[in-house]
């Protein structure tokens, strides 16, 4: 499977469709070819150099919230 | 020196050229007694007792990166080498082979470096050797070191003492060096503030030892992180090991460049930092002298020496489970899978 | 990092697997495949196994493109750098593979080849703008994921008009492997293991979407859960999947909701339709030949195809003997099941697939699951 990891948007050069993300203080220049509507502070999955898709912060909280309601639930379907 | 001026044969074939190379550029920066004797040897005398002796070949790419060179870089390998002998490292040799073509300019500043590596350490670089080789066949520059140091009475450090209960001691962050280079490298152009972690770390040994007489190994993780040091010493002392991954500090930008690049920061070289393996009544003392120091200010225990058949390293992760951490074949690689 | 140290949360794990374990049926055995090595990868990184009740088994899958390349192929590589003395970019992964007289890319490399690590095929339209004398070949390889940035890579190089560059075309996809897998006739008496259900490919999926698995779901009667990359994701889709199973339901969920939705990706998916086409069989290492399972360039770009500017040598392929990759792959056998494991097959010394990529069953049990309970931990 592929290597793809969340990072967030700097910066955009609409000119050539690249963008600079941050990763923890590590920058790297990217594609934005396979995307649109990219905006400054998305967050993007990076995979070769290429953002694939943007994070949507809205289903991460609710899978996370998903995982903490596990040790309440217990055994119940 | 003209900024245009590049090193061709005559610089290595022993005539006025390399005399004068070797007089305007070595001379000059490692400047020291021995060296003016101007000897094809160093002659001096040591106080009796055990000596150690270690040699590095250094054949990095690229020859500057953020903290370093190939010059300093190759200073602190040796002097760190000697040092994990427990050893007080004393002299320095240093041999040049340089590829035709190479920038004059670029080797003055790799001499300059070194220079000033060797000076800060206090271990002079008292005699050395130069020799060029045509176009194409040396990487601009390769370089050879040598150490010799002395043993402090009582002082027995080996890979094979290493005995189950034992704690492991890290004296900092592991994988600034490796993601340092790896940034800096075609292609995989990524900016971070990481710089290498190289230094000389004798001071930090003598101040270990002064604290405690009972280390049983010392070695500094480079090629292959700390994951080929670990296995080495387990394989050299017939045990194995297990760590805790929330002890072994990694700063968050280097975790973060792995993660970009799908690298395993325990793989990753350091240059700076050193790793020790003591009795656990002895942890305490050692690990507040680390911290006391400069370069070990990010000291921690991780983990402890376990008896095992197998000799594996293992780790509790972060996440609550177990994983082996192996020895892999060959450089880690970047993967896209 | 956000959203990655978040989803790796030890609390969240206790959590989860108390959750797994109060849900498993004891007397139930459950086989899940995890179909991509990066799964693989993250189960044994993180030691999820450990927390995973004792009747609960992953099974690895094959989705490691490196693993299912054939040989042929590298040796096509291979013979480009060495009779075409080509400037061939590749991403790094490819380096070690293995392929005929026990050469590969890496040795080329050595032998003076000019095999250059690329991290994006940005980089190799800069090395043919770089080298306008020399030709430039892309080793492309990989699942869904890694092919739309091929794609655009050849856009841009019509686009630029580059007469120098071209894409040596490896794509493959995921379907087709997913049903070769349940295709599979399932022998329990010869150690076979019968899947119960299937973690879907996270990033695959955010490009594809989580619709092309519904069929399969509904024709093998299994649970599929798309999982996310990381632990907690895992052990959340497993959760998924046993709930399924005692349920009695077979169908598509997607745990991976913050990256992957039933549609995906169309931009991408439209920029691939536009280069690359169906080729009507390609072999996989391991799997044989499968119809309608790879990519090729189209006309419309061919002259960015290296097939069309190169003439490459076919090459049968080779079985090594005893090797059970062809098995392991399916899930229909463990590492622990071949005899070369461990013996003539170590990850110094690949013989197969399986264990030159450390996404590879065979790798990944090597270096993270060997000595399982065999010792003190």
């Amino acid at each position: 499977m592929c290597l793809a990891i969340p990072a967030r948007v700097e910066s955009i050069d609409p000119s050539n469709a690249m963008a600079q993300v941050s990763l923890d203080g590590v920058r790297k220049e990217i594609s934005l070819a396979l995307v649109d509507d990219v905006a400054v502070g998305d967050y993007v999955l990076i995979h070769v150099g290429y953002a694939l898709n943007k994070i949507s912060e809205e289903e991460a909280q609710q899978t996370l919230e998903l995982f903490a309601e596990a040790g309440l639930l217990g055994a119940v379907n | 020196m003209n900024s245009r001026d590049k090193i061709d044969m005559t610089h290595g074939g022993g005539g006025r050229a390399m005399a004068q190379l070797i007089e305007s550029l070595f001379l000059k920066h490692f400047d020291n007694e021995l060296l003016r004797q101007g000897n094809d040897q160093a002659a001096f005398e040591v106080a009796a007792g055990r000596l150690v002796m270690s040699t590095d070949g250094h054949v990095i790419s690229p020859l500057f990166f953020p903290g370093g060179d190939i010059g300093s870089l190759a200073v602190h390998g040796t002097i760190n080498d000697v040092a994990m002998a427990g050893a007080w490292p004393l002299y320095l040799s240093a041999g040049f082979i340089l590829e035709e073509g190479f920038p004059l300019a670029d080797l003055e500043r790799i001499v300059i470096s070194m220079a000033s590596a060797s000076r800060e350490a206090g271990v002079p670089v008292v005699t050395g050797d130069t020799k060029v080789v045509e176009r194409g066949k040396g990487d601009g520059v390769f370089i050879t070191t040598t150490g010799i140091g002395r043993v402090p009475e009582g002082v027995a450090i080996s890979g094979d003492r290493a005995r189950p209960g034992d704690q492991i001691l890290l004296s900092g962050t592991l994988g600034d060096h490796g993601v340092a280079i790896m940034s800096s490298r075609e292609n995989l152009q990524f900016e971070t503030s990481i710089r290498s972690d190289s230094a000389a770390l004798h001071t930090l040994v003598a101040a270990m030892v002064a604290a405690s007489g009972e280390i049983h190994c010392l070695r500094d993780p480079t090629r292959g992180g700390l994951a080929a040091t670990l296995n080495e010493l387990a394989r050299q002392s017939g045990v194995g090991m297990r760590l805790r991954e929330t002890a072994i500090p990694i700063r968050p930008e280097v975790n973060a460049a792995c993660e970009l690049l799908g690298l395993d920061p325990l793989y990753v070289a350091n240059e700076g930092k050193l790793v020790c393996i003591c009795p656990p009544e002895a942890a305490e003392a050692v690990l507040h002298a680390m911290k006391a120091h400069p370069l070990g200010r990010e000291a921690a225990i991780i983990g402890e020496v376990a008896a095992d058949p197998y000799g594996l390293v293992q780790m509790e992760t972060r996440f609550g489970g177990h994983r082996v951490v192996d020895w892999i074949a060959g450089e880690q690689l970047p993967r896209i899978c | 990092m956000k959203y990655i140290d978040e989803f790796r949360r030890r609390d969240l794990a206790l959590k989860l697997a108390g959750a797994i374990a109060a849900e498993v049926e004891p007397s139930r055995r459950y086989n899940l495949m995890e179909f991509c090595g990066g799964h693989t990868h993250a189960i044994f990184r993180y030691g999820v196994q450990d927390l995973m009740p004792g009747n609960v088994r992953f099974v690895h899958g094959p989705g490691c493109p490196v693993c299912v390349l054939p040989i042929a192929r590298i040796d096509n590589a291979i013979e480009l750098v060495e009779r075409q003395g080509v400037i061939l970019c590749t991403y790094a992964d490819m380096l070690r593979v293995p392929a005929s007289g026990r050469r590969s890319l890496m040795k080329a490399r050595a032998g003076g080849g000019d095999v250059r690590m690329v991290y994006s095929t940005q980089d190799a339209l800069r090395i043919a703008r770089d080298n306008p004398g020399r030709q430039v070949v892309f080793f492309a390889i990989g699942f869904e994921t890694t092919t739309p940035p091929t794609a655009v890579a050849i856009q841009q190089a019509q686009a630029e008009g580059l007469t120098n560059f071209s894409v040596f075309c490896n794509h493959v996809l995921t379907p087709p492997a997913i049903r070769a897998i349940l295709e599979t006739p399932r022998e329990p008496d010869r150690g076979a293991l019968a899947i119960d259900g299937i973690l879907g490919p996270s990033h695959v999926s955010t490009v594809i979407g989580s619709r092309p698995y519904e069929p399969f779901a509904e024709a093998f009667g299994i649970p599929i859960v798309i999982a996310g990359f990381e632990p907690l994701d895992v052990m959340q889709s497993v959760r998924l999947l046993i709930r399924q199973l005692n349920q009695g339901r077979h169908a598509v969920e997607n745990e991976y909701t913050r990256a992957v939705t039933r549609d995906g990706n169309p931009k991408a998916q439209a920029l691939v339709a536009e280069v690359l086409e169906l080729r009507e069989t390609f072999e996989w290492r391991g799997l044989g030949w499968l119809p309608n399972s790879a990519l090729r360039i189209k006309d419309s770009f061919a002259d960015f195809d290296t097939e069309r500017r190169f003439e490459l040598t076919p090459s049968p392929e080779q079985d090594v003997k005893g090797c059970e990759c062809p098995a392991i792959l399916r899930g229909a056998k463990r590492p622990t099941d071949c005899k070369l494991f461990g013996k003539a097959c170590t990850p110094e010394n690949p013989m197969g697939a399986c264990m030159v990529s450390s996404e590879g069953s065979c790798a990944a049990y090597w270096t993270y699951g060997r000595f399982r309970g065999e010792s003190a931990a």
